[in-house]
């Protein structure tokens, strides 16, 4: 017979012994920035607004939580330990003598340690993936608004392509073991990483070509990027030996970037056409500047407000595409703690357990509210000035 | 007018051109086949058998040619058996020995191999199974959205815009998969009002009992977007001229609200409303998965987990139609709707 620990107990244990170290941090990061906000810019004016704070409170939960999963988790989340199977909330597990503070899922494995876990899984993703978004569809945008015509159509078109298919088909037709073995994801992940390699060239190159020396210093940089990219995620070979990518990894990384890039296309494209009007812009033209040089550094600065809003909606539009994946078993492992993962297997039994799956569940609605409300607090704070 | 849309027709045709013969490249990538072949000869098939099969059963002609068979401009050919005669390729769904014209533009979606069935057997109950779904999330979401947004957006910044904004938000924070879970959790597992799960309605037919999770799980996913969308037009609307206008003439707010305002902050979210069908078409998937109706999303996820090559292109075929159609009524409605639109 398994033992339990009291309700009250359970959430004593959690919110005291597990999560001190995120308190903690939490305090100092957010006490910090409430004092010194007048100092910080656009996110010390977050702290104005109570959306705003409620957003970081909960951004800055999730993203401790992620960093010390170590200390915060109990077990391991792969850890199986058959007496506990099904076990509800509050049972103790025999040898350790710990509590499974949520519970175990059918596998035996502690419902708890797995959702802390899962963050680092989501929290890694979903803002990288987004980012290399961002860069793709910045990089084909900002000609495509600017020039317009032939560029505009032929760009346009390729986005309401991908946009007209409908994720989910998407997905099953991108992410599977089988497209794995045919190399795809891989070709394409260097297509895609090429593009912030473009897109920095690109802004070093406008602005310094006076400066041949800084120029060529840049570039090097740029370039021991590069090598470090694509060694360690296109060829899997990292030269540190740092981070770990695996084939279905990368797999997952590209569909939710092909899916989500000509979103911010379309919403590049539209800014540059309206900003591309103004005075500065036609000012820069009658300079003799080169139009790549306007691009970036004329127009891209000033249409930076509604991509940051846009750039926080994405990551939590991401998070849900992942979750996505993992619910209908895509690519993700299927012993993998990630959310999506945990909410299928825990959806599967509902009737005779909830448990396994309402942590997850409320663990990404959560997270994805914390974006949303970050990301609504910006748009007011940019509607002030 | 006319040759806008016949230009956007057009354009819609090319497009879905493109993406069947996507769809048809990955679908034919040379693993994805292999997979097929084992479970339509045995699992244990070796590395030869499963390369005859493919060679007899058409699979290695060339590309362009099986692409123009499916679409119906070259005619289909037969299979042979292990001694080069013709059989027909698919005999559950009645194909013939002698080689015809019979694509999609003949009408003919082919053969899944799956359900062992033609594919319009199998795809147009599922259409109409998700089509009562859609129905029923169109009743509940729309007037729903269009409520909260218009009560938010009436006075900008009031404690009842305040809550129903953060609801909104709140709602497009649940993705269906997380809704779903704490629906059933609530109202199924605790409460017992409702089914968790809505297979008996594809037998049985329809209940309040157990139809009620599914259409409310898609309906709030998509109802925080469109009301948030609705809100920020109301917004707008409220300030403007002759809003004031019929304010200062001594109108009351409700007269404003009702007959001056709506109309014209109504304009944007039927665009938005429109455009909601795509993501609609992920949300069905889960759902339907979720709660084991067998509709259209069952069939994709069936089709695409067994690589039903004619089943699956199918279900792009639909799909990326729908899409695509949305679109243009949302543009022809847009322009309909607002005057100072004017479609060059």
């Amino acid at each position: 017979m398994l033992q339990f620990i009291s309700p009250t107990d359970i959430v004593i244990h959690i919110l005291l012994y597990r999560l001190w170290p995120v308190w903690l941090s939490m305090a100092i990061l957010m006490g910090a920035s409430y004092r010194y906000r007048k100092r910080l810019g656009l996110y010390g004016q977050l702290y104005d607004s109570s959306v705003g704070i409620a957003g970081i409170a909960i951004l800055s939960f999730w993203f401790f939580t992620a960093v010390f999963s170590h200390l915060v988790s109990p077990f391991h989340p792969l850890e199986q330990i058959a007496v506990m199977r099904n076990a509800l909330p509050g049972a103790i597990e025999p040898k350790s003598g710990y509590p499974f503070l949520l519970g175990g899922d059918k596998l035996a494995r502690d419902v708890f340690s797995r959702v802390v876990d899962g963050s680092r899984i989501v929290l890694l993703i979903a803002p990288l993936a987004t980012l290399v978004a961002l860069t793709v569809g910045i990089t084909l945008g900002l000609p495509a608004g600017y020039f317009g015509r032939k560029t505009d159509s032929f760009l346009s078109f390729l986005a309401n392509l991908v946009l007209a298919f409908p994720v989910i088909l998407l997905f099953y037709l991108l992410v599977s073991p089988e497209i794995v073995e045919t190399g795809l994801p891989r070709a394409t992940a260097g297509v895609f990483f090429a593009f912030p390699i473009i897109l920095a060239c690109m802004a070093f190159g406008t602005r310094y070509i006076g400066r041949p020396v800084l120029l060529a210093v840049q570039l090097l940089v740029v370039l021991a990027i590069t090598y470090w990219l694509y060694s360690t995620f296109v060829f899997f070979d990292d030269p540190f030996g740092l981070i770990q990518v695996t084939a279905s990894t990368l797999n997952i990384f590209v569909a939710v970037v092909f899916a989500s890039s000509p979103g911010v296309f379309r919403i590049v494209r539209g800014l540059v056409m309206d900003i591309k009007t103004r005075d500065y812009v036609a000012a820069a033209q009658t300079r003799g500047e080169n139009p790549w040089y306007i691009m970036v550094w004329e127009v891209l600065p000033n249409a930076r407000g509604p991509l940051i809003v846009d750039a926080c909606l994405r990551i939590g539009y991401t998070t849900i595409l992942l979750g996505t994946l993992g619910f209908f078993g895509l690519g993700m492992p299927p012993e993998s703690p990630d959310w999506g993962t945990t909410i299928k297997d825990g959806s599967q039994l509902l009737r005779a357990f909830i448990h396994p799956a309402l942590p997850p569940a409320i663990a990404l609605m959560s997270f994805v509210l914390g974006l949303n409300l970050l990301a609504d607090a910006l748009r007011e704070e940019s509607l002030k000035d | 007018m006319l040759s806008f849309i016949a230009r956007r027709l057009g354009v819609m045709v090319l497009t879905m051109i493109c993406l069947t013969f996507v769809v048809f490249y990955l679908v034919n990538l040379e693993p994805n086949l292999k997979k097929l072949a084992l479970t339509q000869t045995n699992s244990r098939a070796t590395q030869e058998q499963v390369e005859s099969w493919l060679t007899r059963y058409g699979y290695r002609d060339a590309f362009l040619e099986r692409y123009a068979e499916w679409i119906g401009l070259w005619p289909k050919q037969p299979a042979r058996d292990e001694a080069g005669k013709p059989i027909p390729r698919f005999s559950y769904c009645g194909e013939t020995v002698e080689p015809r014209l019979s694509g999609v533009l003949e009408g003919d979606f082919g053969c899944s191999t799956k359900f062992r069935t033609k594919v319009s057997n199998k795809l147009f109950p599922a259409l109409e199974a998700t089509g009562i779904l859609m129905f029923w999330v169109m009743v509940v979401m729309i007037p729903g959205a269009l409520l909260i947004g218009v009560f938010a957006g009436m006075r900008e910044g009031s404690k009842t815009d305040r809550t129903l904004s953060i609801l909104a938000i709140g709602s497009t924070a649940t993705p269906e998969y997380v809704s779903g879970v704490i629906f059933t959790v609530i109202f199924a597992t605790w409460l017992g009002w409702f089914n968790g799960s809505a297979a008996s309605a594809t037998f049985k037919g329809i209940t309040f009992v157990n139809f009620t999770l599914p259409v409310m799980t898609l309906a709030i996913y998509g109802m925080g977007y469109i009301a948030r969308m609705t809100r920020a037009s109301m917004v707008e609307v409220m300030t403007a001229q002759y809003i004031r206008t019929a304010r200062l003439k001594g109108l009351s707010f409700k007269a404003v609200v009702v007959k001056h305002a709506l109309r014209n902050a109504l304009i944007a979210p039927f665009t938005v409303i429109m455009l909601q069908f795509p993501w609609l078409l992920t949300g069905v998937v889960v759902v339907e998965i979720m709660f084991r109706y067998q509709g259209f999303g069952y069939t994709l996820v069936e089709a695409a987990g067994n690589n039903d090559i004619d089943l699956l292109l199918g279900c792009s075929l639909v799909s990326v139609f729908i899409v695509l159609i949305t679109q243009l009524i949302s543009d022809i409605g847009y322009a309909l709707l607002n005057p100072r639109i004017r479609v060059q």
